[in-house]
């Protein structure tokens, strides 16, 4: 198991290369999730190589911090950080979306080691997230519980019934992520059903939380480490960020949430991230 | 062959629907390109209403506008609609007999590469057993297109289930949608074989292979699920040794159970059923998938030759 803790170049150097299989999986696969994968990686990276205390050998332990992927249409992200961590060898990322794969397109708990639940269905991660934090407190485990949901996402109905409940539940062993592309399907969250102020609306439901560039490394682990002294409640870190980010005609087009590039458009976007640092 | 997926019969008819009827509106759930809702919401915004990704609500706003005299369409996947808003579609719609047209494509496993969360096949299942609802799953994109503009006139709550796919055109415009009746395709002696959806068209190449082998089946459009064509059925049943139903849905609940029911309580005579055997689909591409999980005109010759002989 990789763990880069807090070193910053290599932190940036492994978001790089998740990038790369972002566009290469979704390239191969004719479809998936490009967007929002790519506006993902800077937390999910963080996670996985430096916050979140599971590996592979440990993917199975009581004790293992637990991530839940709300948002689960971002499985090229997804599964490139699982296979740089080691979960499933990089190889087998070229199986994605196939028939028979493990990898199929929105996250299979039943198929692959690491995936808490099921996912795909917007809407629903954040409650079972809760289940977890739930549980930890039942039987005394000190891990976390991070989740990571879509501002689109934050429309449904059920995020907010989750949110309530964790606030009034003083859940602080819960760490929600909200990634703010400011973009959905059909376009800008802001214009189809706006979510804005979430801040308030967060603290009003007895969170605590930070905003935060979602894209620099320093942002996230300070935030998190803020969040870790707090004793009383869940803490959302609203992470400001690109959909898109890396690859210049995908950066803030809503087009590109679920769309696979034709072969000009991946090379020209492998070409933008290998010269890119 | 022409190809035409079914989900854009949809947005052409509601285009159409739109300019003759200032009556209807139309909502989605953040799924206006997917859905082809987006075709009416360029001419008619002021009628379309994208809620962002809120189904019940959108259910709810949809049974609203409907009880002040609009004609609701509301459209996201299969999976979502009845999936994320089965309660709401049961009492504000059904329960509230209220004219709401729920009209979600992506049904079924030819939704491909998404998998089995994108893979809606237990909608049929769930929208059969709602007093007041009527569900009818096209053939093609014709239908479709006469379905969308005959229901839109029948007052009361339906649900039509389209695909994700370009698929068969098998009918021709002078094509007749009428509810509730089964169009019988080909006429044969042996088997019958009630199909709806993409399986129609599967049905039919069944069918030709069938004749090669001397086996002679008679060919049903079920479109309409609910009403089902129980006259239909029963007069096939006092003519062939059985019946094999196609659908790309679950075995349990949808088409296949409609017309084990009706045969078993009329007429004892064998119903085999091709569908989706109790297990959830997976990624991969439609045609692969159609195979792996035996909805081919292949599997439905088995079935009929398990009859007859
Ligand atoms: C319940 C539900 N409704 C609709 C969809 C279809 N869908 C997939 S992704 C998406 C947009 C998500 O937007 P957002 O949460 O902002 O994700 P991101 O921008 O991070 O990709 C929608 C509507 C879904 N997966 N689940
Ligand atoms: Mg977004």
């Amino acid at each position: 198991m990789v763990k880069l803790g807090r070193d910053i170049a290599h932190l940036e150097e492994m978001a790089k290369e998740v990038r790369k299989d972002i566009v290469e999986m979704t390239y191969l696969a004719h479809s998936g999730h490009p967007g929002g994968s790519l506006s993902s990686v800077e937390i999910l990276v963080s996670l996985y190589f430096s916050e979140l205390n599971q590996s592979p050998e440990t993917v199975d332990s009581p004790d293992r911090d637990r991530f839940v992927l709300s948002k689960g249409h971002i499985t090229p992200a997804f599964y490139s950080v699982l296979s740089h961590a080691g979960y499933i060898p990089h190889e087998e990322l070229k199986q994605f979306r196939r028939v028979n794969s493990r990898l199929q397109g929105h996250p299979a708990s039943t198929k692959l080691k690491g995936i808490e639940v099921s996912t795909g269905s917007l809407g629903q991660g954040l409650s079972v997230a809760i289940g977890i934090a739930l549980a930890g407190k039942i039987d005394k485990r000190d891990y976390r519980v991070y989740c990571l949901v879509g501002d689109g996402e934050m429309e449904e109905g059920q995020i907010w019934e989750a949110i309530m409940f964790a606030g009034n539940r003083h859940l602080n062993n819960l760490i929600l992520f909200l990634d703010y592309n400011g973009l959905q399907i059909d376009g800008e969250v802001a214009k189809i059903n706006d979510i804005a102020p979430v801040i308030s609306k967060f603290e009003a439901f007895k969170w605590h939380t930070f905003e935060i560039n979602g894209h620099s490394f320093d942002q996230i682990f300070k935030a998190i480490d803020e969040a870790k002294r707090y004793p009383d409640n869940p803490t959302a870190i609203i992470a400001h960020t690109v959909k898109g980010k890396g690859i210049s005609f995908m950066e803030n087009a809503y087009e590109w949430h679920g769309k696979a590039p034709n072969e000009e458009q991946y090379k020209q976007a492998m070409k933008e991230l290998n010269a890119n640092g | 062959m022409v190809e035409m997926a079914t989900r854009d019969a949809y947005g052409k008819a509601l285009v159409e629907l739109g300019e003759r009827d200032k009556n209807i509106c139309v909502l989605t759930a953040d799924l206006a390109e997917s859905t082809r809702t987006a075709k009416f919401e360029a001419k008619f915004p002021e009628r379309h209403f994208d809620i962002g990704i809120e189904e019940a609500n959108m259910i709810g706003i949809a049974a609203g506008l409907a009880s002040c005299g609009k004609i609701t369409f509301a459209s996201t996947f299969a999976v979502f609609a009845p999936g994320r808003c089965y309660d709401q579609i049961r009492i504000a719609v059904a329960y509230s007999n209220k004219d709401v047209k729920i009209v979600s494509t992506h049904g079924g496993i030819t939704v491909g590469e998404d998998g089995a969360s994108h893979q809606a096949c237990e909608d049929i299942a769930l929208m059969r057993v709602l007093p007041n609802m009527r569900v009818v799953v096209p053939a093609d994109a014709i239908e479709t297109e006469k379905v969308i503009k005959e229901i839109a006139y029948i007052p009361g709550p339906f649900y039509v289930r389209l695909g994700r796919p370009r698929v068969p055109v098998i009918f021709s415009e002078t094509y007749d949608f009428e509810l509730g009746k089964g169009k019988v395709l080909r006429k044969g002696k042996d088997v019958a074989i009630i199909a709806c959806g993409i399986m129609v068209s599967k049905a039919i190449e069944a069918s030709d292979i069938l004749h090669k082998r001397g086996v002679e089946a008679t060919v049903v459009n079920m479109s309409t699920i609910k009403p089902l064509d129980v006259n239909l059925l029963n007069d096939l049943g006092g003519v062939v040794k059985g019946f094999v139903t196609a659908e790309e849905h679950s075995i349990y609940g949808g088409l296949g159970e409609a017309v084990a029911g009706v045969i078993s309580e009329n007429i004892c005579k064998p119903v085999k059923r091709v569908g989706m055997m109790d297990v959830f689909g997976e990624s991969g591409t439609a045609q692969e998938l159609l195979i792996k999980y035996g909805l081919t005109a292949d599997n439905i010759v088995k079935k009929a030759l398990e009859i007859v002989v």
